[in-house]
C-alpha cells in the first residue's frame, strides 16, 4: 500500500441512534450493501440530542459533511423528536451560514430500523454531492 | 484519564479479518495515549478469550477496556459482564463495531475497511479514556406481564409466567381464545386436534389464579418503559350475561336476521351477528358482533342472557414487561392467482381445512363430490416477483398431513401435489414418505415455471412442466384445486406501531438477533413469540413462547431493575434557570430547585430516560448526558479523523 490516506473520499460523520438507525446501518453491513468507507457513525440515544456544537466541531476538524439519521416518527422517545431534530438542523444551518459554510454540508433524513437501503442511498448521494462541491 | 487501557481486536473467524487487516489495526492503536496492551483474538466472545481478558484486567490492573468486534447489539452485554467479573466497573468498557459497520459494509474495499477500522477503534479508545465508573439506576419494577394474544403461543407463555410467579394479563382481541389453532382439526406433529390442544391450554390458563384473561380486548395506548409500563386496554363487551342456556341461545341465533360471512370458516359459510365459532369454544359464552348487529332486539326477546346494557370499558394496567404473541394471517391470493376468485373450485388451504371439517363420509364442495385434488404449493411464499421471499415452513408438512387424512377419511381420493421442492423438515419426512406410499403423485417445477390453472368447459385443469419427468408437460383434471397458502403478518398489526417494535424484511416483528437474542426487541421490555415473529408451526411457536416468557420474567422477577445510568446532568454553575429543558423533556424529568441561593434545574434520574432531547435546547450549554458529554463526543470526532 502506498503511503498517504487510503480513503480520500469526502468524510461523513453520521449521528445515528441506538434503537432505530443503528440496527438499519448494521443490517446494511449484514446485507453487504456497500457505501464509502469514509462514512463513520457515532451512536446517540435519539437524533434530537445532537448539539449544534458537535456538528460544527466535526466540520471544523475535517469532516466534509454531517448526516443525522433521524428517528422520525419511529422515535421510541415520542413524537416531538421529529420537530426537535428539525430544530437542531435549522439552528445549526444558520450557524453554518454565519460562519460562511455551505449549509448543505449538514443533511438529515429519517432512517427507520429497517431502512438499510435508504441509508446507503442517502450517504452515497451525500458523498457524491460533497465530492462535487469540493471540486467546484 | 485512563492510563492502562486494554484493547482486543477480534478476527470473528474470518468475518472481520478476511477484509480488515486486524494486525495492522493493532499496530496502529497500540501506542495510542493510555493504551497499555493491544491484542488480536480469533473469537473475542469465546470462553477462552473471556478468561484471558479477566486475567489481563486483574494481573495488569487495567483501568479501561475496548473490544473491537461485531455490533454492540450482540455482545456489549457479554463484554460488560467480562470486565465486571474481573472487578472493573462495567462503564469502563467501550465497544467498537468493526464487523457490521466496517468489514461487512466495506468488504469490497479491504484497505478502506482497514483504515476505517483503525479510526473506529481509536474513537473507542478516546471514549474509554475519560469513561467514568457509574452505578446503574435502580427502579422498582412491577412483577406483572401483559401477554398480547391468546393463541397457543400467548396461552403457553401466560401459563409459564404464572407458574414462575408473575401476575399475568392475557389480552385477546377476539371473543374466543386459541387463535388460528382453534380453526384446524387434525394437526401434524401431535395426535391432538386443534380444539383439544386449545381446550387443554385454556383449562391450564383458567386454573392459575395469577392469570387474568380479557377477551374482546385491545391495547390502545401505553406510557412508561421497561419495569413500569402503564397500559390502557379497551374491553368491548360480548353483550351476554355470564350464564346462558343453550336452548335459548340456539333460538336467539335462529331469530337473528343478520347473516355475515363467517371468518372462522374463511368465508365459505355464513354466521349470524350473534354467534360462537363452535359450541364448545372457550370461553363458552357467545358474543354479539356489534359491527354487524342492527339492534333489532329479536334475540333479546327469546334469550334472557342478552344484555345490551353492557358498556365498553377502559382498563389501566401496570406491568413490567409486554409479550407480543399476536400471530399471523394466512396469505390471501390475489384475484386470478392460480384461478382464485375466478374459477369456482379453487380454494385456499385454510378453507380446505374447514371443508374437510364439515364433510363426514363424502368430500363435497359446492354440491359436487371431490375425488381428484390438486394442491399447489408455495402460494404467497418464496415469491419471485412478490414481496414474500421467505418459506412459510408449516405448509408442506401441514398440507401433506391433511392430504393423508383426506385419503383415509373418504373413499377414492387421488392427491396430486404440484410443488417447488418439498420441505417437510425434521420428523415430518415420515408423512411425505407415507403419502408417497399411499400413491399420492408429486409433480415439481422451478419458480420460473409455475403450474397453470385453467377452466375448459366445466372441467378445471392444472398443467405443469414437471422437472421430475425431464420437463414433460403434464396435466391433471381436478375436482378441487387447493392453494397451499403461506403465512403473512396480521393485516392489523397496529400494535407493533403503537409499541414501536421494528419489523424485519419479511414484515413480521423482528428480534434483536436470531441466535443471540431471539425473543427480545430493540424496545426494552417488549418480547415477541409465536408466529407474530415469522412463520412457525405450533411446536416452534410454543418453544419461542417459553423463551419469551423466561425473558420477560427475568425483567420483572426481582421487583427491581437496573437501568442505564446514562441520564441527563445539569452543570449547576452554568445553569441560569430558563425552563427550556423542562419544556423540551417529554418525561417531565426536570424540576426547578433552589440551591445555594440560585434557581436551577434538577434532573430526576429515575424519570429521565436519557433521550437527550434537552441537550441542544439549553442556551447555557449546561446539560450533558452522562457518557455522552461534549468531551466524549468531541474526542471521538477528533479520533475519527486520520492523522489527527
Ligand atoms: C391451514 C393451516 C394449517 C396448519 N396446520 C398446522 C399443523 O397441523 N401443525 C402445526 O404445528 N401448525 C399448523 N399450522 C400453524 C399454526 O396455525 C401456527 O403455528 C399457530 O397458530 C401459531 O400460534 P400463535 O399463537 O403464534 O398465533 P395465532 O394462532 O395467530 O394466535 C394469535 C392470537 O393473537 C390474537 N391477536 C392478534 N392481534 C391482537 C391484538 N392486537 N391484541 C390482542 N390479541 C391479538 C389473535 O386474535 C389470536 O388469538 C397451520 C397453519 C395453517 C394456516
Ligand atoms: S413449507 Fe413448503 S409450501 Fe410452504 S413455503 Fe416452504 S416450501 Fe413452500
Ligand atoms: S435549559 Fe439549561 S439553563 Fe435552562 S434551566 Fe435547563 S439546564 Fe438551566
Amino acid at each position: 500500500m502506498a503511503g498517504g490516506k487510503v480513503n480520500d473520499g469526502p468524510r461523513i460523520l453520521v449521528f445515528s441512534t441506538d434503537k432505530i438507525s443503528d440496527p438499519a446501518i448494521d443490517m446494511a453491513g449484514l446485507l453487504k450493501l456497500h457505501y464509502p468507507p469514509t462514512v463513520y457513525t457515532i451512536s446517540i440515544p435519539c437524533s434530537s440530542a445532537v448539539k449544534p456544537r458537535w456538528i460544527l466541531h466535526a466540520l471544523e476538524q475535517g469532516f466534509d459533511g454531517v448526516f443525522i439519521a433521524a428517528d422520525g416518527t419511529d422515535c421510541p422517545y415520542g413524537e416531538s423528536c421529529t420537530e426537535k431534530t428539525g430544530q437542531v438542523v435549522s439552528t445549526t444551518m444558520q450557524m453554518m451560514k454565519d460562519k460562511g459554510m455551505d449549509p448543505a454540508r449538514l443533511k438529515m433524513a429519517a432512517i427507520c430500523s429497517v431502512c438499510s437501503e435508504p441509508f446507503v442511498n442517502h450517504v452515497k448521494s451525500f458523498s457524491e454531492y460533497l465530492r462535487k462541491s469540493s471540486n467546484s | 484519564m485512563k492510563k492502562k487501557i486494554g484493547v482486543y481486536i477480534c478476527h470473528c473467524g474470518g468475518n472481520i479479518s478476511d477484509y480488515v487487516d486486524v494486525e495492522k489495526v493493532r499496530e496502529a492503536v497500540k501506542n495510542e495515549e493510555g493504551v497499555f496492551l493491544a491484542k488480536t483474538t480469533m473469537f473475542a466472545c469465546a470462553d477462552s478469550n473471556q478468561k484471558e481478558m479477566v486475567e489481563d484486567i486483574r494481573k495488569e490492573a487495567l483501568d479501561g477496556v475496548v473490544v473491537a468486534s461485531c455490533s454492540p447489539k450482540l455482545h456489549l452485554l457479554t463484554f460488560r459482564g467480562v470486565v465486571e467479573r474481573a472487578g472493573m466497573n462495567k462503564y469502563n468498557y467501550v465497544h467498537a463495531n468493526i464487523r457490521e459497520q466496517v468489514s461487512w459494509a466495506h468488504s469490497d474495499n479491504k484497505p478502506g475497511a482497514t483504515e476505517k477500522a483503525i479510526q473506529v477503534v481509536k474513537a473507542a479508545i478516546a471514549k474509554v479514556r475519560h469513561a467514568e465508573a457509574l452505578e446503574p439506576i435502580k427502579v422498582k419494577s412491577t412483577k406483572a406481564v401483559a401477554v398480547i394474544g391468546a393463541g397457543v403461543a400467548g396461552m403457553r407463555a401466560a401459563i409459564e409466567l404464572a407458574e414462575a410467579g408473575a401476575e399475568v394479563y392475557l389480552i385477546e382481541r377476539e371473543y374466543f381464545v386459541g387463535g388460528r389453532t382453534a380453526q384446524w382439526d387434525d394437526l401434524c406433529i401431535t395426535e391432538e386436534t386443534g380444539k383439544e390442544l386449545v381446550t387443554r391450554l385454556y383449562d391450564e390458563v383458567m386454573k392459575h389464579k395469577h392469570v387474568t384473561l380479557f377477551t374482546g380486548a385491545e391495547l390502545v395506548d401505553y406510557s412508561g418503559s421497561v419495569g413500569n409500563f402503564n397500559l390502557k386496554v379497551k374491553v368491548t363487551p360480548r353483550y351476554f350475561k355470564l350464564q346462558c342456556s343453550s336452548d335459548e341461545l340456539q333460538k336467539a341465533i335462529e331469530v337473528c336476521p343478520v347473516e355475515v360471512p363467517d371468518e372462522f370458516n374463511f368465508n365459505i359459510t355464513t354466521r349470524k351477528a350473534i354467534y360462537h365459532n363452535y359450541p364448545s369454544e372457550y370461553p363458552q359464552l357467545p358474543a354479539i358482533d356489534m359491527k354487524n348487529c342492527t339492534r333489532c332486539g329479536e334475540c333479546e326477546k327469546v334469550c334472557s342472557s342478552v344484555d345490551f346494557s353492557q358498556k365498553t370499558e377502559m382498563l389501566n394496567l401496570k406491568v413490567g414487561s409486554i409479550l407480543l404473541a399476536t400471530g399471523f394471517d394466512p396469505y390471501e391470493p390475489k384475484k386470478g392467482e392460480f384461478g382464485y376468485g375466478e374459477i369456482d373450485n379453487v380454494v385456499t388451504f385454510p378453507q380446505f381445512k374447514r371443508i374437510v371439517h364439515y364433510c363426514d363420509d363424502k368430500l363435497m364442495y359446492k354440491g359436487k363430490e371431490i375425488k381428484h385434488i390438486a394442491y399447489i404449493y408455495c402460494v404467497g411464499s418464496r415469491q419471485v416477483d412478490g414481496e414474500n421471499k421467505y418459506c412459510s415452513r408449516y405448509c408442506c408438512t401441514a398440507n401433506i398431513h391433511t392430504a393423508i387424512t383426506v385419503k383415509k377419511k373418504y373413499k377414492n381420493i387421488y392427491n396430486y401435489h404440484f410443488n417447488r421442492g418439498i420441505r417437510t423438515y425434521g420428523k415430518a419426512e415420515v408423512w411425505y414418505d407415507e403419502s408417497s406410499r399411499l400413491g399420492d403423485i408429486y409433480l415439481q417445477s422451478f419458480e420460473d415455471h409455475p403450474p397453470v390453472v385453467e377452466k375448459r368447459g366445466d372441467q378445471t385443469f392444472v398443467k405443469i412442466r414437471d422437472i421430475l419427468t425431464t420437463d414433460k408437460e403434464l396435466e391433471v383434471a381436478a375436482d378441487l384445486v387447493v392453494l397451499v397458502t403461506g403465512m403473512v403478518p396480521r393485516a392489523d398489526n397496529s400494535i407493533g406501531n403503537l409499541l414501536k417494535v421494528p419489523k424485519g424484511r419479511d414484515k413480521f416483528f423482528n428480534e434483536i438477533h436470531m441466535k443471540l437474542r431471539p425473543v427480545e426487541t430493540v424496545i426494552d421490555g417488549v418480547t415477541i413469540a409465536g408466529a407474530s415473529q415469522g412463520p412457525k408451526n405450533i411446536m416452534e411457536s410454543m418453544n419461542s413462547a417459553l423463551a419469551a416468557a423466561t425473558k420477560s420474567f427475568s425483567l420483572v422477577d426481582s421487583g427491581e431493575l437496573a437501568l442505564e445510568p446514562t441520564v441527563a446532568r445539569v452543570n449547576e454553575e452554568a445553569c441560569e434557570w430558563c425552563g427550556k429543558c423542562e419544556e423540551a423533556c417529554p418525561y417531565s424529568a426536570f424540576e426547578k430547585v433552589e440551591k445555594n441561593g440560585k434557581t436551577i434545574a434538577k434532573v430526576n434520574a429515575a424519570v429521565c430516560k436519557g433521550c437527550g432531547m434537552c441537550l441542544p435546547v439549553c442556551p447555557e450549554n449546561a446539560l450533558d448526558l452522562i457518557g455522552l458529554s461534549d468531551e466524549d463526543v468531541e474526542s471521538m470526532i477528533d479520533a475519527l479523523i486520520p492523522n489527527a
